[in-house]
């Protein structure tokens, strides 16, 4: 399974970026692997119309789980359309530590 | 003759410049005013008139989902964010789509065709025996602003004379407004924030390479800012409106001071032969 998980920086121990279509980074999780790749976000200074193609790069990736802290309408439209399961992510923490709540399922439903 | 009324800044007094100098034009001769302000149009409060309304339509792609493959160009190449590709179909969000067109061509299996999705209308009405007023009007949350200043101006035609009221600021719409002008009023305020903006809006008719001069409406009799302002760049002070409680209360109502207010009718008809004059424009 392979979990996005959005993030100031390109590795595990980032903080958790809780705007989605903004972040720096989408660190990928692979916990099939246990590898960690980082993805800077193409859109994170655009102009408009991010959500979208925020969720693009999320599905091009591969992912099927999704950890944020909150998400805009047209993003939210996309990812319920892709089947992505996202989860929200509160307060400050790193990448590892998002993952490990996530997978504990300690992470309630964003959508 | 097309004018444009502009000023960067907005609530400077674009639409009662406008209003006012349509009407006083329009007693001895056809005029047509074109509400290019269409996310905020508001140039038939003063004419109130039987309007007739036409559908603004914009073009947007439809995806054929027996030819589609998920390739991901149209994504790839909408800068807008209006496609988003699925692992089994398409995602098209239509109040971000720009119609560029650009998914129909870059769609390698022909599965990208166009329908047009109405996005606004444009408003035609004859309120005064010499005036017609073309109004455009965006639906709300929409993006397309200059497709429906184009479809007022196309609906306004080559009348001899169009006064065209602009929306505030620079941007896309404003461009589509200006361009092909022959004359450009800039209405501004001696306020800090108004000369600020009246510097932007200068940039885009000189960008342009639009003759303009310059309307100072609210002054308090203390316009040194804006003079210098206007000297420095080379601007014609074409008018000055005073701030005044009667004036407020005439706009208020919806009405016109050029036919309320007594000595007005002849201020605004100085603006106009002072602009062409001034400006060296050919009539």
């Amino acid at each position: 399974m392979i979990i996005c998980i959005t993030a100031d920086g390109p590795d595990s121990g980032a903080q958790v970026q809780p705007r989605f279509g903004r972040a720096a980074y989408f660190v990928f999780a692979d916990t099939e692997k246990g590898t960690f790749e980082a993805v800077k976000n193409p859109v994170a200074d655009a102009q408009g119309g991010v959500g979208p193609r925020a969720v693009q790069t999320v599905i091009d990736h591969g992912a099927t789980a999704l950890v944020t802290g909150q998400v805009g309408g047209n993003a939210a439209s996309a990812i319920q359309a892709s089947g992505i399961r996202a989860c929200a992510f509160k307060g400050q923490g790193t990448v590892s530590a998002a993952l490990s709540a996530f997978l504990a399922g300690e992470l309630p439903s964003l959508l | 003759m097309k004018i444009v009324v502009a000023s960067g800044k907005g609530g400077t007094g674009k639409t009662m410049v406008a209003a006012n100098l349509g009407y006083v034009l329009s007693r001895d001769r056809k005029v047509t005013l074109v509400d290019c302000d269409v996310e905020e149009p508001n140039l038939h409060l003063f004419f109130p008139a039987e309007t007739v309304d036409e559908a603004v339509t914009a073009e947007n792609p439809v995806f054929d989902p027996a030819l589609c493959t998920q390739c991901g160009a149209c994504g790839k190449f909408c800068r807008y964010g209006a496609i988003t590709v699925l692992r089994d179909r398409v995602l098209f969000f239509a109040e971000l789509c720009h119609s560029c067109g650009g998914c129909r061509i870059v769609c390698p299996e022909g599965a990208v065709t166009e329908t047009g999705r109405a996005i606004g209308k444009v408003g035609t009405s004859h309120p005064l025996p010499g005036l017609t007023l073309v109004s455009g009007f965006l639906n709300e949350g929409e993006v397309q602003a200059p497709c429906v200043v184009r479809a007022a101006r196309a609906a306004a035609g080559d009348y001899p004379l169009v006064i065209l009221d602009a929306a505030p600021g620079v941007a896309c719409a404003v461009m589509e407004t200006i361009t092909g002008c022959d004359l450009c009023i800039l209405v501004t305020e001696s306020t800090p924030s108004g000369l600020h903006d009246l510097a932007l809006a200068v940039e885009a008719v000189r960008m342009l390479s639009l003759p303009a001069g310059v309307v100072i409406n609210r002054s308090d009799g203390r316009d040194e800012a804006a003079t210098a302002f206007c000297r420095e760049h080379d601007l014609p002070v074409l008018m000055t409106i005073p701030f005044g409680r009667e004036i407020a209360a005439i706009q208020n109502r919806g009405g016109l001071v050029a036919r309320d207010l007594p000595g007005f009718t002849e201020k605004f008809a100085a603006l106009y032969t002072d602009a062409v004059r001034l400006c060296g424009v050919k009539e």
